[in-house]
């Protein structure tokens, strides 16, 4: 296999883009990452698309081929793939374009992600984001999202002495670093007092403990590694890619609160990269709410499994901490336009790496880790990135 | 959801008819027809869930979807069934009431209504042993 090497990056703004179509959104996207590799359009050899809910959100399926219309390639007829494993199909898209240019299969690849969100009612997009998990014995008996990863939580605090201003911790600290990013959807500070005095959605979740509905698109571009330097000074070399699975359905897991998916996904990765948690400088993990952020610092192995709300209240995920967790703003406070949100990440790290990230820019920062999840845990993609 | 969707699956949301792997004697609910263990050796028949359980963890669903929102605040819980495998189900209780480690018994009820005009689903949720 090749090394593989990210040489280009943009993202719109997140947020509710009323203005905004669905096609804005992924050509926007995709020209500032053009640009930004300073690649003409003609070099592109292959796309590939992470989209959860197109045929949902803006009853338009077929978007391989859309995207590579819109982005002006209908004539050149490249391949284009949309690729969809829920809120980690960003994750999955970026994957497979790693394994296109690894393989030696193609040589210049985009890896976006696209989710319009607004252009349906509220109700819409909640019940489309259902059929993330288990519709038949999950969603038909009344679940909803925020009531999953409720269960989840009221199980990890059974077990484990987490309190409830610890948990809402991490949306402060998660809104704190939105603050400091210009395409986050929310870009103020909160406190403490925010999240426990906001509606309860599902006990013990509140309002503020979950990630909201978003409009927005991401893209990347990838190179084989020997070639990168014709198109950046500043190379982000792939490290690892690594995707895991378990069960649809929550109530089928080992253990409720632990994401055996991102445990076996995490280890896969850092195998791969030769590399433990302790070389990570900054890792961006998937918050749809403020215990997924919990679980998965510790599935990952960034502390022991149970103490993250300790940890998390410590500041040692906080932009100056031992690891800084979602420096973006994350889910809760970047926003999560579903299938975008796993190239938004690597967005990130790769600003991080570059040292481009302005004022929540980590010192020195060499290596970072992007985790994203699909559903309650069924499935898990992990990358590690790292300067050359 | 179609007729034919819902209808399909009465025995099990009606009466919890699952399956079980005769050769490894695991029991599946919500029903597969494929046993993870035994794999192709496996041989999966019909059980009858005897509907006694214990809540595993639970969340009181305070923003509920459209077809559920005439319920008002309702307690949708993990129900671990005494024959071994997990499901997903509302606890008919005073919300308050719900514990963890609860022992619950299943009842047949009302789901929810697709609209006013679309058909009613029945099933069915728990109520406190």
């Amino acid at each position: 296999m090749r090394d593989v090497a990210v040489i280009g990056v943009g993202c719109t703004t997140f947020g509710e883009k009323w203005e905004s179509s669905f096609r804005d959104l992924f050509v926007e996207a995709g020209a500032l990452a053009l640009e930004d590799a300073q690649l003409s359009g003609e070099k592109i050899d292959a796309m590939y698309v992470g989209n959860m809910s197109a045929g949902r959100f803006i009853e338009q399926e077929h978007i391989g081929a859309l995207i590579a219309d819109y982005a002006g390639m209908a004539t050149r007829h490249i391949p284009s793939t949309r690729v969809e494993a829920a809120c980690a199909s960003g994750g999955l898209a970026f994957r497979q374009a790693v394994i296109a240019v690894a393989s030696g299969m193609e040589d210049i690849v985009v890896a976006a992600g696209v989710e319009k969100m607004t252009d349906v009612e509220p109700g819409a997009t909640t019940d489309a984001l259902t059929g993330a998990a288990d519709r038949e014995w999950e969603g038909f008996v009344g679940a909803t999202f925020p009531g999953l990863y409720a269960m989840i939580a009221k199980d990890y605090m059974h077990k484990y002495s987490m309190t409830r201003e610890q948990l809402a911790q991490v949306a402060v600290k998660n809104h704190y670093n939105g603050a400091r990013n210009p395409i986050a959807q929310y870009q103020q500070e909160i406190t403490l007092d925010t999240v426990l005095r906001s509606t309860m959605v599902a006990d013990p979740l509140r309002l503020f403990d979950c990630s909201p509905i978003t409009d927005g698109a991401a893209a990347v571009i990838l190179a084989p590694l020997e070639r990168a330097r014709e198109f950046t000074d500043t190379p982000i070399k792939i490290l690892a890619t690594s995707q895991a699975s378990d069960s649809i359905a929550l109530h089928d897991r080992r253990d409720i609160s632990t994401l055996d998916a991102t445990v076996a996904a995490g280890q896969r990765a850092f195998k791969m990269a030769k590399l433990t948690h302790k070389d990570i400088n900054m890792v961006e993990v998937h918050d749809c709410f403020s215990i997924a952020e919990i679980c998965a610092i510790e599935d990952l192995g960034f502390c022991k499994k149970g103490t993250a709300g300790k940890f998390t209240a410590d500041g040692e995920t906080a932009l100056g901490g031992k690891i800084p967790v979602n420096t973006s703003g994350g889910l809760k406070a970047c926003g999560h336009p579903v299938g975008a949100t796993g190239i938004k990440q690597v967005f990130e790290i790769v600003q991080q790496l570059r040292g481009t990230a302005g004022k929540r820019q980590i010192d020195g920062a060499t290596i970072g880790m992007t985790h994203n999840v699909g559903g309650t845990g069924a499935t898990v993609a992990v990358h590690i990135l790292g300067r050359v | 959801m179609t007729v034919a969707r819902f209808w399909r699956k009465i025995p099990q949301r009606y009466n919890l008819i699952g399956t079980k792997c005769e050769t490894c004697n695991r029991h599946f609910f919500p029903p597969r027809t494929f046993c993870p263990d035994c794999r192709r050796e496996g041989k999966i028949v019909d059980h009858k869930f005897a509907g006694k359980g214990t809540i595993v963890t639970f969340t009181i669903i305070q923003t509920a979807p459209d077809q559920f929102a005439s319920h008002g605040p309702y307690v949708l819980a993990i129900i671990k069934l005494d024959e071994g495998p997990q499901m997903t189900s509302q606890v008919v209780c005073d919300p308050s009431e719900a514990k963890i480690g609860m022992r619950v018994k299943s009842i047949f009820r009302r789901i929810a209504t697709d609209g006013e005009s679309g058909i009613i689903h029945y099933g069915t949720k728990f109520a406190p042993e």
